[in-house]
């Protein structure tokens, strides 16, 4: 909607809350691209750094949700302005998850640090970077109201998924390989889950993005392959292990 | 489906609802003003209607002519079918008394009559012959000002002016009094504006009781009032209704333009 609230204060507030959440976006962005960053470099000091700087996230949020309560009671916002601002507070939970799981990765960049390296990553920060593109074109699409853009990012996932479903199998393998390998692995795994979760986060946010435009919720439902070919893989180690154990 | 229809409460109309009232190609003028210009509306059975939009819109005027108001108005010509029931209420052998017993009204600021409590509720049941003797005449009093809400507060002081009471307790006698002819709809113009948020509150707990055996259209310029007790809203400007819906739906998803611009403080 083009023209302008009577109360002018209004206008001011609800976009005081678009830029929190563009802030927000940013930051979380940041937040991966270090925490990714620390891991490839090696650099513990970077992951610490990263680990510390979700606070400005987590505070952010904070003062959104504040901001939301103050809204909805003195404005008591109706249809288009009410969905903003629902959305709005929805949008923050997901950037504040996905700063979460950015520090997540940072954790496990640390411990990963501590132990030789086991093979060169390619996959996961190629996943990153996906997401991370994810990310920034769906917090554009918030912001210019891009249902169109936004609809792309939710698609743009399945790429994710596939991808992390790769990975699970290759790590997989080498932890078949060597037993030695199963503690980076694990790590390698639970960094990769991460940021298959913020792939999931981008795509509510995209879902948020319809809803706010069209005012009824995104329905899609995704087709979901229940990580295929690591069946495949499975079984053969747990007989594998066992018959190694016993 | 079901899990929504319980959150949302009574809010949500059943599609079904029998049509109590309607209105079609509606003209109202005031001399050389009109004020209505084809209004084509269903009022739902048992249900809230609420009627928003912006000063000087014909929200009240449309109200007025739901039970013939607008007769008394010099140089007021109403054009257009309205029915109540499927009858024609502007049909020149219908007796207009009558209907305005079947269509009550409650106005903006409360009017009791400068009679007693008693006889402001006994007003209606006795010009309309409804009682047959004092007995009878007392159990409509007292079922009316229960269904208003009212009894509790008043037991004790029937003898006193109406006009003695609170606000909103003179609005619930307004109403008790509207009740006590046994109307099927209610016509109410505003019935809070004059009122504290309480009384408000007290107001709108009874519109939403009194649903279940009246069909009730309200006036309002509250559109937070709008949403907690219609079922359907019907928002009007420049004489026209601009949209008719489900009020949920209105509120959180307006389909047109000047609707979302009104509701949401953007019009001018």
């Amino acid at each position: 909607m083009a023209s302008t609230h009577i109360v002018k204060a209004y206008d001011e507030e609800l976009q005081h809350l678009n830029n929190n959440i563009a802030r927000m976006g940013g930051l979380a962005e940041e937040q991966l691209a270090s925490a990714i960053q620390s891991m490839v470099k090696r650099d513990s000091e970077l992951a610490s750094k990263t680990i510390e700087n979700d606070d400005k996230v987590d505070r952010l949020e904070h003062e959104l949700n504040d901001f939301v309560m103050r809204l909805l009671a003195l404005r008591q916002p109706m249809a288009s302005d009410l969905r903003n601002i629902i959305a709005a507070l929805k949008i923050a939970s997901d950037l504040e998850r996905i700063a979460d799981c950015a520090t997540n990765v940072a954790e496990r960049a640390i411990a990963l640090n501590e132990i030789p390296p086991v093979k060169p990553l390619y996959t996961i920060p190629r996943m990153s970077g996906l997401v991370q593109q994810m990310i920034k074109d769906v917090l554009d699409a918030y912001i210019e109201r891009d249902v169109d853009k936004a609809m792309e990012v939710w698609h743009r996932d399945d790429e994710v998924d596939e991808m992390y479903t790769a990975l699970l199998r290759e790590l997989l393998t080498y932890m078949l390989e060597n037993p030695r390998n199963i503690t980076p692995c694990t790590h390698l795994l639970f960094i990769a889950k991460n940021i298959e979760r913020i792939g999931d986060h981008a795509t509510n946010i995209a879902e948020m993005v319809h809803f706010l435009v069209h005012g009824v919720p995104f329905r899609e439902k995704r087709r979901k392959e229940h990580y295929p070919g690591v069946a495949a893989v499975a079984p053969a180690a747990n007989e594998e292990g066992e018959a190694s154990g016993k | 489906m079901e899990a929504q229809t319980a959150l949302i409460g009574h809010n949500r109309p059943a599609d079904a609802t029998p049509v109590k009232m309607a209105t079609r190609d509606l003209d109202v003028s005031y001399g050389a003003i009109q004020a209505l210009a084809g209004v084509e509306l269903d009022i739902r059975e048992n249900e809230v209607t609420a009627l928003i939009g912006p000063s000087g819109c014909g929200k009240t005027t449309f109200l007025r002519c739901l039970n013939r108001m607008n007769d008394t108005i010099e140089g007021c010509v109403v054009s257009g079918l309205v029915t109540l029931d499927g009858h024609d209420i502007y049909d020149r052998s219908l007796d207009v008394v009558q209907l305005r017993a079947r269509i009550g009204m409650v106005f903006q600021k409360p009017n009791p009559f400068p009679k007693s409590i008693y006889d402001n509720a006994a007003y209606g049941p006795r010009i309309h012959g409804l009682a047959a003797n004092r007995d009878e005449l007392d159990e409509i009093v007292v079922t009316s000002l229960e269904k208003a809400g009212l009894w509790k507060e008043v037991r004790d002081r029937m003898g006193e002016p109406g006009t003695s009471l609170s606000g909103g307790q003179q609005q619930r006698l307004c109403i008790a009094r509207a009740i006590a002819v046994s109307p099927e709809v209610i016509l109410m113009d505003e019935p809070c504006s004059a009122l504290d948020p309480i009384a408000t509150a007290r107001i709108e707990e009874l519109i939403d009781e009194l649903r279940e055996n009246y069909t009730i259209v309200i006036v309002t310029h509250n559109m937070q009032q709008a949403a907690r007790v219609s079922q359907r809203t019907a928002f009007f400007h420049l004489g026209q209704v601009v949209e008719m819906g489900d009020t949920v739906e209105l509120f959180t998803n307006p389909q047109d333009e000047r609707t979302q611009g009104y509701i949401t403080g953007r019009f001018g």
